[in-house]
Protein backbone atom coordinates (compact mmCIF):
# COMPACT_ATOMS: atom_id res chain seq x y z
CA UNK A 1 0.00 0.00 0.00
CA UNK A 2 1.12 3.62 -0.48
CA UNK A 3 2.41 5.10 2.27
CA UNK A 4 2.33 8.85 0.46
CA UNK A 5 -1.40 8.45 0.59
CA UNK A 6 -1.30 8.92 4.81
CA UNK A 7 -3.67 11.35 6.03
CA UNK A 8 -2.91 13.85 8.46
CA UNK A 9 -3.63 12.46 11.59
CA UNK A 10 -1.48 12.21 14.34
CA UNK A 11 1.26 9.52 14.62
CA UNK A 12 4.35 8.29 15.78
CA UNK A 13 7.07 6.34 15.17
CA UNK A 14 7.90 5.69 18.90
CA UNK A 15 6.18 2.63 20.34
CA UNK A 16 4.64 3.00 23.71
CA UNK A 17 4.73 -0.90 24.77
CA UNK A 18 8.02 -2.77 24.20
CA UNK A 19 8.86 -4.65 20.89
CA UNK A 20 7.87 -8.51 20.91
CA UNK A 21 4.14 -8.72 21.25
CA UNK A 22 2.55 -10.21 18.84
CA UNK A 23 1.88 -8.67 15.58
CA UNK A 24 -1.78 -7.61 14.41
CA UNK A 25 -2.39 -9.40 11.18
CA UNK A 26 -6.18 -9.08 9.25
CA UNK A 27 -7.94 -12.31 9.56
CA UNK A 28 -7.65 -14.85 6.57
CA UNK A 29 -11.40 -14.50 6.01
CA UNK A 30 -10.88 -10.42 5.18
CA UNK A 31 -13.66 -9.68 7.81
CA UNK A 32 -11.54 -7.12 9.21
CA UNK A 33 -9.19 -6.39 6.46
CA UNK A 34 -10.81 -2.30 5.67
CA UNK A 35 -9.42 -1.69 9.38
CA UNK A 36 -5.90 -2.23 9.23
CA UNK A 37 -5.60 -1.18 5.78
CA UNK A 38 -7.06 2.11 7.32
CA UNK A 39 -4.67 2.47 9.82
CA UNK A 40 -1.59 2.17 7.17
CA UNK A 41 -2.89 5.12 5.97
CA UNK A 42 -3.47 6.70 9.90
CA UNK A 43 -7.41 6.44 9.27
CA UNK A 44 -9.95 5.02 11.17
CA UNK A 45 -12.17 3.02 9.44
CA UNK A 46 -15.21 1.06 11.10
CA UNK A 47 -17.99 -1.25 9.62
CA UNK A 48 -21.63 0.81 8.90
CA UNK A 49 -24.79 -0.88 7.72
CA UNK A 50 -25.70 -0.24 4.25
CA UNK A 51 -28.58 -0.88 4.48
CA UNK A 52 -29.89 0.57 8.46
CA UNK A 53 -26.41 2.84 8.91
CA UNK A 54 -25.76 1.08 12.17
CA UNK A 55 -21.86 1.24 13.26
CA UNK A 56 -20.77 -2.00 14.48
CA UNK A 57 -17.54 -3.17 16.43
CA UNK A 58 -15.66 -5.57 16.53
CA UNK A 59 -15.96 -6.20 13.01
CA UNK A 60 -18.73 -9.03 12.18
CA UNK A 61 -20.52 -10.80 8.99
CA UNK A 62 -23.99 -9.60 9.83
CA UNK A 63 -25.33 -6.34 11.12
CA UNK A 64 -26.71 -7.04 14.60
CA UNK A 65 -29.92 -4.32 14.22
CA UNK A 66 -31.49 -5.35 10.97
CA UNK A 67 -29.52 -8.58 9.91
CA UNK A 68 -28.05 -7.48 6.86
CA UNK A 69 -25.29 -8.92 5.24
CA UNK A 70 -24.57 -5.54 3.19
CA UNK A 71 -22.23 -4.52 5.93
CA UNK A 72 -20.07 -1.58 4.80
CA UNK A 73 -17.00 0.27 5.88
CA UNK A 74 -17.05 4.00 6.90
CA UNK A 75 -14.32 6.62 7.23
CA UNK A 76 -14.46 8.30 11.13
CA UNK A 77 -13.40 10.91 12.94
CA UNK A 78 -10.07 9.74 14.80
CA UNK A 79 -11.51 11.24 17.89
CA UNK A 80 -13.30 10.01 21.30
CA UNK A 81 -13.95 10.00 24.99
CA UNK A 82 -12.31 7.71 27.67
CA UNK A 83 -15.38 5.04 28.61
CA UNK A 84 -13.42 3.09 31.02
CA UNK A 85 -9.59 3.08 32.02
CA UNK A 86 -6.92 0.32 34.10
CA UNK A 87 -3.12 0.61 34.53
CA UNK A 88 -1.36 -2.85 34.18
CA UNK A 89 1.67 -3.59 36.48
CA UNK A 90 2.20 -7.12 36.46
CA UNK A 91 3.47 -8.40 32.82
CA UNK A 92 1.75 -11.24 31.49
CA UNK A 93 4.23 -11.46 28.41
CA UNK A 94 8.19 -11.25 28.37
CA UNK A 95 8.11 -8.95 26.31
CA UNK A 96 6.77 -6.30 28.93
CA UNK A 97 8.76 -8.05 31.63
CA UNK A 98 10.81 -4.71 32.10
CA UNK A 99 7.88 -2.23 31.01
CA UNK A 100 6.80 -1.20 33.90
CA UNK A 101 3.12 -0.14 34.61
CA UNK A 102 1.65 1.19 31.48
CA UNK A 103 -2.33 2.32 30.59
CA UNK A 104 -4.95 0.57 28.57
CA UNK A 105 -8.23 3.27 27.65
CA UNK A 106 -11.64 1.98 26.26
CA UNK A 107 -12.52 4.93 24.28
CA UNK A 108 -16.04 5.50 22.96
CA UNK A 109 -16.71 7.09 19.66
CA UNK A 110 -19.79 9.58 20.45
CA UNK A 111 -20.42 10.30 16.30
CA UNK A 112 -20.25 5.90 15.66
CA UNK A 113 -23.14 5.00 17.45
CA UNK A 114 -20.85 5.16 20.92
CA UNK A 115 -18.68 2.10 19.58
CA UNK A 116 -15.63 1.48 21.74
CA UNK A 117 -12.35 0.97 21.09
CA UNK A 118 -8.88 -0.67 22.98
CA UNK A 119 -5.79 1.34 23.16
CA UNK A 120 -3.15 2.98 25.09
CA UNK A 121 -3.17 6.24 26.31
CA UNK A 122 0.32 8.15 25.74
CA UNK A 123 1.95 9.85 27.66
CA UNK A 124 3.45 9.37 31.54
CA UNK A 125 1.74 6.45 32.40
CA UNK A 126 1.19 7.23 36.07
CA UNK A 127 -0.66 10.45 34.68
CA UNK A 128 -4.47 10.83 36.33
CA UNK A 129 -7.27 9.18 34.21
CA UNK A 130 -10.26 11.32 33.28
CA UNK A 131 -13.35 9.26 32.34
CA UNK A 132 -14.66 11.74 29.76
CA UNK A 133 -12.02 13.17 28.53
CA UNK A 134 -11.48 13.85 24.78
CA UNK A 135 -9.05 12.18 23.01
CA UNK A 136 -7.55 11.80 19.72
CA UNK A 137 -6.21 8.99 17.48
CA UNK A 138 -2.45 8.74 16.91
CA UNK A 139 -1.44 5.87 14.51
CA UNK A 140 1.34 4.30 15.79
CA UNK A 141 3.35 2.90 12.80
CA UNK A 142 5.67 -0.25 13.71
CA UNK A 143 7.72 -0.81 10.15
CA UNK A 144 10.78 -2.17 11.72
CA UNK A 145 9.31 -5.88 11.71
CA UNK A 146 8.79 -8.77 9.84
CA UNK A 147 5.38 -7.68 8.97
CA UNK A 148 4.20 -3.96 9.13
CA UNK A 149 1.24 -2.65 10.98
CA UNK A 150 0.12 0.29 12.57
CA UNK A 151 -1.49 -0.10 16.14
CA UNK A 152 -4.52 3.36 17.06
CA UNK A 153 -3.28 5.18 20.33
CA UNK A 154 -5.01 8.04 21.92
CA UNK A 155 -3.68 10.85 23.28
CA UNK A 156 -5.05 13.99 25.30
CA UNK A 157 -4.82 16.95 23.30
CA UNK A 158 -2.41 19.65 24.88
CA UNK A 159 -4.63 22.10 26.78
CA UNK B 1 -47.78 -29.72 31.60
CA UNK B 2 -48.20 -26.37 32.31
CA UNK B 3 -44.96 -24.50 31.19
CA UNK B 4 -44.57 -23.57 34.89
CA UNK B 5 -43.57 -26.79 35.77
CA UNK B 6 -41.01 -27.49 33.56
CA UNK B 7 -38.58 -26.99 35.89
CA UNK B 8 -36.11 -29.32 37.31
CA UNK B 9 -37.53 -28.12 40.69
CA UNK B 10 -38.05 -30.89 42.98
CA UNK B 11 -37.32 -33.45 40.70
CA UNK B 12 -33.21 -34.06 40.50
CA UNK B 13 -31.22 -34.03 44.04
CA UNK B 14 -27.29 -33.60 44.76
CA UNK B 15 -26.23 -36.89 46.18
CA UNK B 16 -22.60 -36.44 45.88
CA UNK B 17 -19.68 -34.20 46.08
CA UNK B 18 -16.18 -35.01 45.81
CA UNK B 19 -12.64 -33.00 45.44
CA UNK B 20 -9.08 -33.77 44.83
CA UNK B 21 -6.62 -32.85 46.94
CA UNK B 22 -6.08 -29.00 45.94
CA UNK B 23 -2.50 -28.11 45.12
CA UNK B 24 -0.86 -24.42 44.37
CA UNK B 25 -1.00 -24.38 40.47
CA UNK B 26 1.72 -26.65 39.09
CA UNK B 27 2.26 -28.05 42.14
CA UNK B 28 0.32 -30.98 41.41
CA UNK B 29 2.28 -34.81 41.67
CA UNK B 30 -0.64 -36.94 39.55
CA UNK B 31 -1.66 -35.49 35.99
CA UNK B 32 -4.97 -33.70 35.62
CA UNK B 33 -7.27 -37.16 34.23
CA UNK B 34 -5.98 -38.48 37.57
CA UNK B 35 -7.25 -36.07 39.72
CA UNK B 36 -10.53 -36.08 37.68
CA UNK B 37 -11.06 -40.01 38.55
CA UNK B 38 -10.37 -39.36 42.23
CA UNK B 39 -12.33 -36.34 42.44
CA UNK B 40 -15.18 -38.33 40.91
CA UNK B 41 -14.76 -41.55 42.99
CA UNK B 42 -14.61 -39.51 46.51
CA UNK B 43 -18.27 -37.90 45.05
CA UNK B 44 -19.30 -41.75 44.38
CA UNK B 45 -17.98 -42.56 47.92
CA UNK B 46 -19.80 -39.17 49.49
CA UNK B 47 -22.79 -40.64 47.62
CA UNK B 48 -22.86 -44.21 48.83
CA UNK B 49 -23.02 -45.92 45.42
CA UNK B 50 -20.71 -47.91 43.12
CA UNK B 51 -18.74 -45.75 40.79
CA UNK B 52 -20.31 -48.31 37.95
CA UNK B 53 -23.64 -46.29 38.48
CA UNK B 54 -22.43 -43.53 36.74
CA UNK B 55 -23.75 -42.84 33.50
CA UNK B 56 -23.74 -39.70 32.49
CA UNK B 57 -21.14 -37.29 32.51
CA UNK B 58 -20.87 -32.66 32.21
CA UNK B 59 -18.26 -30.30 32.33
CA UNK B 60 -17.51 -26.68 30.70
CA UNK B 61 -14.42 -24.69 29.73
CA UNK B 62 -13.54 -27.19 26.96
CA UNK B 63 -12.80 -29.49 29.98
CA UNK B 64 -9.70 -31.83 28.38
CA UNK B 65 -10.86 -34.42 30.34
CA UNK B 66 -13.25 -36.75 27.89
CA UNK B 67 -16.18 -38.76 29.10
CA UNK B 68 -15.35 -41.83 27.15
CA UNK B 69 -12.15 -41.89 29.04
CA UNK B 70 -13.05 -41.73 32.22
CA UNK B 71 -15.95 -43.96 31.73
CA UNK B 72 -13.57 -46.58 29.93
CA UNK B 73 -11.09 -45.84 33.52
CA UNK B 74 -14.53 -46.57 35.39
CA UNK B 75 -15.28 -49.73 33.33
CA UNK B 76 -18.86 -47.89 33.40
CA UNK B 77 -21.23 -51.05 31.44
CA UNK B 78 -22.67 -47.82 29.43
CA UNK B 79 -22.53 -44.24 29.02
CA UNK B 80 -26.02 -42.82 28.29
CA UNK B 81 -25.19 -38.78 28.19
CA UNK B 82 -21.96 -36.92 27.45
CA UNK B 83 -22.65 -32.84 27.73
CA UNK B 84 -20.00 -30.09 27.40
CA UNK B 85 -21.47 -26.59 27.87
CA UNK B 86 -19.84 -24.53 25.15
CA UNK B 87 -17.52 -21.54 26.03
CA UNK B 88 -17.60 -19.12 29.02
CA UNK B 89 -15.14 -20.57 30.85
CA UNK B 90 -15.84 -20.70 34.45
CA UNK B 91 -19.79 -19.46 33.78
CA UNK B 92 -20.22 -22.74 32.79
CA UNK B 93 -19.78 -24.46 36.85
CA UNK B 94 -23.22 -24.16 37.73
CA UNK B 95 -24.73 -24.91 33.90
CA UNK B 96 -23.03 -28.21 33.96
CA UNK B 97 -25.10 -29.26 37.19
CA UNK B 98 -28.14 -27.65 35.69
CA UNK B 99 -27.23 -29.60 32.33
CA UNK B 100 -26.43 -32.83 34.23
CA UNK B 101 -29.91 -31.92 36.49
CA UNK B 102 -31.84 -31.49 33.31
CA UNK B 103 -30.36 -34.87 31.68
CA UNK B 104 -31.88 -36.82 34.97
CA UNK B 105 -34.93 -35.25 34.90
CA UNK B 106 -35.45 -35.64 30.98
CA UNK B 107 -34.43 -39.21 31.88
CA UNK B 108 -31.50 -39.47 29.96
CA UNK B 109 -29.56 -40.83 32.19
CA UNK B 110 -29.81 -41.84 35.61
CA UNK B 111 -27.07 -41.20 36.89
CA UNK B 112 -24.96 -38.13 36.01
CA UNK B 113 -21.93 -36.07 37.38
CA UNK B 114 -20.50 -32.83 36.61
CA UNK B 115 -16.65 -32.65 37.09
CA UNK B 116 -14.02 -29.71 36.03
CA UNK B 117 -10.25 -30.79 35.99
CA UNK B 118 -7.03 -28.44 36.16
CA UNK B 119 -3.52 -29.13 36.14
CA UNK B 120 -1.80 -25.43 35.14
CA UNK B 121 1.55 -27.10 35.63
CA UNK B 122 0.40 -29.70 32.88
CA UNK B 123 -1.03 -27.66 30.68
CA UNK B 124 0.05 -23.98 31.21
CA UNK B 125 -1.36 -21.01 33.49
CA UNK B 126 -4.62 -19.33 32.58
CA UNK B 127 -3.03 -15.86 33.23
CA UNK B 128 -0.76 -16.09 30.58
CA UNK B 129 -0.17 -14.06 27.62
CA UNK B 130 -0.25 -15.57 24.23
CA UNK B 131 3.31 -16.48 22.83
CA UNK B 132 2.59 -16.39 19.49
CA UNK B 133 4.35 -13.76 16.70
CA UNK B 134 0.96 -12.79 14.87
CA UNK B 135 -2.29 -12.37 16.41
CA UNK B 136 -5.25 -11.91 13.85
CA UNK B 137 -9.08 -11.83 14.64
CA UNK B 138 -10.70 -10.18 18.17
CA UNK B 139 -7.42 -10.51 20.07
CA UNK B 140 -5.50 -8.28 17.17
CA UNK B 141 -8.15 -5.56 18.58
CA UNK B 142 -6.58 -5.95 22.28
CA UNK B 143 -3.40 -8.12 23.05
CA UNK B 144 -1.29 -5.75 21.21
CA UNK B 145 -2.15 -2.95 23.59
CA UNK B 146 -0.83 -5.42 26.30
CA UNK B 147 -4.76 -6.62 26.75
CA UNK B 148 -4.17 -10.00 27.39
CA UNK B 149 -4.78 -12.00 30.65
CA UNK B 150 -8.06 -12.26 32.22
CA UNK B 151 -7.43 -9.43 34.97
CA UNK B 152 -6.22 -6.96 31.82
CA UNK B 153 -9.63 -8.09 30.27
CA UNK B 154 -11.94 -6.97 33.50
CA UNK B 155 -10.52 -4.46 35.23
CA UNK B 156 -12.03 -1.81 32.61
CA UNK B 157 -15.71 -2.79 33.97
CA UNK B 158 -14.71 -2.52 37.37
CA UNK B 159 -13.34 0.78 36.76
CA UNK B 160 -16.67 1.50 35.10
CA UNK B 161 -18.95 0.17 37.97
CA UNK B 162 -16.79 2.23 40.62
CA UNK B 163 -17.17 5.23 38.13
CA UNK B 164 -20.81 4.93 37.55
CA UNK B 165 -21.96 3.21 41.16
CA UNK B 166 -19.57 4.62 43.37
CA UNK B 167 -17.95 1.66 44.48
CA UNK B 168 -15.45 1.75 47.36
CA UNK B 169 -12.32 -0.07 47.16
CA UNK B 170 -12.92 -1.41 50.66
CA UNK B 171 -15.92 -3.04 49.73
CA UNK B 172 -13.66 -5.01 47.14
CA UNK B 173 -11.52 -5.42 50.12
CA UNK B 174 -14.25 -6.71 52.34
CA UNK B 175 -15.04 -9.33 49.66
CA UNK B 176 -11.57 -10.73 49.55
CA UNK B 177 -10.56 -10.45 53.46
CA UNK B 178 -13.90 -12.65 54.38
CA UNK B 179 -12.93 -15.22 51.72
CA UNK B 180 -9.71 -15.51 53.21
CA UNK B 181 -11.56 -15.67 56.90
CA UNK B 182 -13.14 -17.86 55.99
CA UNK B 183 -10.32 -19.94 54.57
CA UNK B 184 -8.67 -20.63 57.93
CA UNK B 185 -11.66 -22.85 59.14
CA UNK B 186 -11.25 -25.22 56.03
CA UNK B 187 -8.29 -27.25 55.88
CA UNK B 188 -8.77 -28.15 51.96
CA UNK B 189 -7.88 -24.18 51.24
CA UNK B 190 -4.85 -23.80 49.52
CA UNK B 191 -4.51 -20.30 51.91
CA UNK B 192 -5.61 -22.45 55.05
CA UNK B 193 -2.92 -21.01 57.76
CA UNK B 194 -2.61 -17.81 55.60
CA UNK B 195 -4.34 -15.37 57.19
CA UNK B 196 -5.57 -11.78 54.87
CA UNK B 197 -5.70 -8.27 57.37
CA UNK B 198 -6.90 -4.83 55.92
CA UNK B 199 -2.84 -4.03 55.77
CA UNK B 200 -1.88 -7.23 54.01
CA UNK B 201 -4.80 -6.33 51.50
CA UNK B 202 -3.84 -2.49 51.38
CA UNK B 203 0.02 -2.94 50.91
CA UNK B 204 -0.20 -5.76 47.57
CA UNK B 205 0.96 -4.96 44.82
CA UNK B 206 -1.14 -3.94 42.00
CA UNK B 207 -1.70 -6.01 39.15
CA UNK B 208 -3.66 -4.12 36.94
CA UNK B 209 -5.31 -0.90 38.80
CA UNK B 210 -8.20 -1.58 40.21
CA UNK B 211 -7.06 -4.80 41.31
CA UNK B 212 -4.34 -5.74 43.82
CA UNK B 213 -3.16 -8.89 44.48
CA UNK B 214 -5.83 -10.30 46.56
CA UNK B 215 -8.73 -9.54 44.11
CA UNK B 216 -7.60 -11.49 42.05
CA UNK B 217 -8.25 -15.67 42.12
CA UNK B 218 -5.50 -18.39 42.60
CA UNK B 219 -4.46 -20.30 40.05
CA UNK B 220 -4.56 -24.15 41.12
CA UNK B 221 -4.37 -27.56 40.31
CA UNK B 222 -7.38 -29.96 41.22
CA UNK B 223 -10.21 -31.51 40.21
CA UNK B 224 -14.03 -31.33 41.68
CA UNK B 225 -17.31 -33.37 40.99
CA UNK B 226 -20.86 -33.29 41.76
CA UNK B 227 -23.35 -36.05 41.00
CA UNK B 228 -26.52 -35.68 40.54
CA UNK B 229 -29.33 -38.00 40.40
CA UNK B 230 -33.60 -37.83 40.77
CA UNK B 231 -35.45 -36.78 43.66
CA UNK B 232 -36.73 -40.29 44.63
CA UNK B 233 -32.63 -41.91 44.07
CA UNK B 234 -31.72 -39.23 46.59
CA UNK B 235 -34.61 -40.04 49.33
CA UNK B 236 -33.45 -44.17 49.02
CA UNK B 237 -29.95 -42.81 49.58
CA UNK B 238 -30.00 -40.27 52.09
CA UNK B 239 -32.71 -38.82 54.65
CA UNK B 240 -31.62 -34.91 53.78
CA UNK B 241 -30.89 -34.68 50.04
CA UNK B 242 -29.61 -31.52 48.53
CA UNK B 243 -32.12 -29.88 45.78
CA UNK B 244 -31.04 -27.90 43.10
CA UNK B 245 -34.13 -25.52 43.15
CA UNK B 246 -32.81 -23.74 39.95
CA UNK B 247 -30.14 -23.67 37.96
CA UNK B 248 -29.95 -21.00 34.56
CA UNK B 249 -27.41 -20.10 32.63
CA UNK B 250 -27.33 -17.05 30.03
CA UNK B 251 -26.67 -12.93 29.29
CA UNK B 252 -27.96 -10.19 28.20
CA UNK B 253 -27.89 -8.39 24.88
CA UNK B 254 -24.67 -9.04 22.70
CA UNK B 255 -22.88 -10.18 25.39
CA UNK B 256 -20.48 -11.51 23.25
CA UNK B 257 -19.76 -8.23 21.61
CA UNK B 258 -16.04 -8.20 21.19
CA UNK B 259 -13.70 -5.50 21.77
CA UNK B 260 -15.59 -4.10 24.80
CA UNK B 261 -18.71 -3.44 22.51
CA UNK B 262 -20.97 -4.98 24.83
CA UNK B 263 -24.62 -3.03 24.84
CA UNK B 264 -24.62 -3.04 28.88
CA UNK B 265 -20.65 -2.74 30.05
CA UNK B 266 -21.17 -3.00 33.44
CA UNK B 267 -22.61 -6.27 34.06
CA UNK B 268 -21.85 -9.53 35.57
CA UNK B 269 -24.30 -11.06 32.62
CA UNK B 270 -26.45 -11.96 35.60
CA UNK B 271 -29.49 -9.04 34.57
CA UNK B 272 -31.45 -11.48 32.44
CA UNK B 273 -30.50 -14.94 34.44
CA UNK B 274 -31.59 -13.49 37.95
CA UNK B 275 -35.48 -13.37 37.06
CA UNK B 276 -35.50 -17.06 35.25
CA UNK B 277 -33.53 -18.31 38.41
CA UNK B 278 -35.98 -16.73 41.60
CA UNK B 279 -39.09 -17.27 39.14
CA UNK B 280 -37.98 -21.29 38.64
CA UNK B 281 -36.80 -21.49 42.13
CA UNK B 282 -39.54 -20.43 43.75
CA UNK B 283 -37.27 -18.41 45.90
CA UNK B 284 -36.54 -14.44 46.44
CA UNK B 285 -33.06 -12.88 47.33
CA UNK B 286 -34.25 -12.72 50.94
CA UNK B 287 -34.94 -15.90 51.19
CA UNK B 288 -31.00 -16.72 50.47
CA UNK B 289 -29.00 -17.87 53.40
CA UNK B 290 -25.89 -17.92 52.34
CA UNK B 291 -23.71 -17.03 49.02
CA UNK B 292 -20.97 -18.40 47.02
CA UNK B 293 -20.06 -15.95 44.73
CA UNK B 294 -17.67 -16.69 41.88
CA UNK B 295 -14.35 -14.55 42.10
CA UNK B 296 -12.47 -13.97 39.48
CA UNK B 297 -12.27 -10.61 40.68
CA UNK B 298 -13.88 -9.03 43.47
CA UNK B 299 -15.03 -6.23 41.70
CA UNK B 300 -17.15 -9.05 39.96
CA UNK B 301 -18.42 -9.93 42.79
CA UNK B 302 -20.06 -7.27 44.00
CA UNK B 303 -21.38 -6.98 40.31
CA UNK B 304 -22.99 -10.14 41.00
CA UNK B 305 -24.22 -9.87 44.74
CA UNK B 306 -26.23 -6.66 43.06
CA UNK B 307 -27.87 -8.00 40.06
CA UNK B 308 -28.69 -10.88 42.19
CA UNK B 309 -30.90 -8.82 44.40
CA UNK B 310 -28.89 -9.06 47.49
CA UNK B 311 -27.88 -5.36 47.89
CA UNK B 312 -28.09 -2.06 45.67
CA UNK B 313 -25.69 -0.28 43.84
CA UNK B 314 -26.66 2.42 46.33
CA UNK B 315 -26.04 0.33 49.79
CA UNK B 316 -23.43 -2.06 48.41
CA UNK B 317 -20.88 -0.11 50.30
CA UNK B 318 -22.87 -0.63 53.51
CA UNK B 319 -24.19 -4.10 53.13
CA UNK B 320 -20.66 -5.83 51.58
CA UNK B 321 -18.87 -5.30 54.94
CA UNK B 322 -16.20 -7.79 56.21
CA UNK B 323 -18.55 -8.29 59.48
CA UNK B 324 -21.95 -8.73 57.09
CA UNK B 325 -19.85 -11.40 55.08
CA UNK B 326 -18.52 -13.85 57.75
CA UNK B 327 -20.13 -16.83 58.80
CA UNK B 328 -22.24 -17.40 61.18
CA UNK B 329 -22.45 -13.86 61.93
CA UNK B 330 -22.74 -11.70 59.21
CA UNK B 331 -26.05 -10.96 57.40
CA UNK B 332 -24.68 -11.85 54.26
CA UNK B 333 -22.21 -14.95 54.67
CA UNK B 334 -20.01 -15.01 51.72
CA UNK B 335 -17.71 -17.27 50.03
CA UNK B 336 -17.36 -19.76 53.32
CA UNK B 337 -15.21 -21.95 52.24
CA UNK B 338 -12.75 -19.12 50.92
CA UNK B 339 -13.66 -19.77 47.60
CA UNK B 340 -11.89 -19.16 44.57
CA UNK B 341 -9.47 -16.62 46.28
CA UNK B 342 -8.57 -18.73 49.12
CA UNK B 343 -9.78 -22.49 49.38
CA UNK B 344 -8.84 -23.07 45.24
CA UNK B 345 -9.71 -21.91 42.13
CA UNK B 346 -11.45 -25.49 40.76
CA UNK B 347 -12.91 -22.93 38.50
CA UNK B 348 -15.63 -22.54 40.57
CA UNK B 349 -17.14 -25.92 40.83
CA UNK B 350 -16.25 -25.76 44.10
CA UNK B 351 -18.29 -22.76 44.90
CA UNK B 352 -21.15 -25.19 44.25
CA UNK B 353 -20.30 -27.57 46.25
CA UNK B 354 -19.53 -25.42 49.33
CA UNK B 355 -23.61 -24.24 48.53
CA UNK B 356 -24.66 -27.92 48.79
CA UNK B 357 -22.79 -28.85 51.74
CA UNK B 358 -23.29 -25.43 52.98
CA UNK B 359 -27.41 -26.74 53.01
CA UNK B 360 -26.16 -30.52 54.16
CA UNK B 361 -24.69 -28.54 57.29
CA UNK B 362 -21.10 -29.77 56.44
CA UNK B 363 -19.24 -26.24 55.82
CA UNK B 364 -16.63 -25.78 58.06
CA UNK B 365 -18.06 -22.39 58.58
CA UNK B 366 -21.74 -23.50 58.55
CA UNK B 367 -24.33 -21.24 59.06
CA UNK B 368 -26.76 -22.38 61.32
CA UNK B 369 -30.34 -23.90 59.90
CA UNK B 370 -29.31 -22.72 56.60
CA UNK B 371 -32.22 -24.10 53.89
CA UNK B 372 -31.42 -21.94 51.04
CA UNK B 373 -27.71 -21.42 49.04
CA UNK B 374 -27.06 -19.46 45.88
CA UNK B 375 -23.55 -20.37 44.11
CA UNK B 376 -23.46 -18.20 40.48
CA UNK B 377 -20.29 -18.54 38.26
CA UNK B 378 -18.46 -16.54 35.82
CA UNK B 379 -19.64 -13.41 36.25
CA UNK B 380 -18.77 -11.00 33.99
CA UNK B 381 -18.38 -13.49 30.62
CA UNK B 382 -20.36 -13.92 27.81
CA UNK B 383 -23.06 -16.88 28.72
CA UNK B 384 -22.59 -17.23 33.15
CA UNK B 385 -24.85 -19.48 35.59
CA UNK B 386 -25.88 -19.45 38.84
CA UNK B 387 -27.80 -22.17 40.48
CA UNK B 388 -29.95 -22.08 43.78
CA UNK B 389 -29.88 -25.03 46.31
CA UNK B 390 -32.37 -25.98 49.03
CA UNK B 391 -33.08 -28.31 51.50
CA UNK B 392 -36.27 -30.30 51.63
CA UNK B 393 -38.29 -27.99 54.32
CA UNK B 394 -37.33 -25.27 51.38
CA UNK B 395 -38.70 -27.50 48.80
CA UNK B 396 -41.88 -28.04 50.60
Amino acid sequence: MSESKRSDAKSTQEAYLHAGLPAPTPARDGLDKPYWDGTRRHELWVQRCDDCGTHQWGPEWMCHRCRSFEVGWVQVAAEGVIYSWERPHHSVHPALAGQGPYLVVLVELPHADRLRMVGNLLGDPMQDVEIGARVQAVFEDHDDGERSFTLVQWSVPAG
Amino acid sequence: MATDELTIRGRVAVVGVGESVYYKRAQSPEPEFKLVLRAILAACADAGIDPSRVDGFCSYSNDRNLPARIANALGSPEIRFSNMQWGSGGGGAAAAIGNASAAVAAGFAQCVVAFRGLAQGQFGRFGAGPRSNTISGQGAFTVPYGVMSPAQTYAMRTTRLMYEHGIDGSTMRAVAMAAYHHAQSNPRAVMYGRPLDEKGYDEARWIVEPFRLYDLCLENDGAAAVIVMSAEAARDLTPNPVYPLAVQQGGGHRSGASVHNQTDYVTSSFKTVVPHLYGQAKVGPEDIDVVQSYENFTGAVVMSLIEHGLCTYENANEVLTFENLISPTGKLPLNTSGGNLAECYMHGLGLQIEAIRQIRGESTSQVPNARVALANAGPMVEVASTAIYGNQEALG
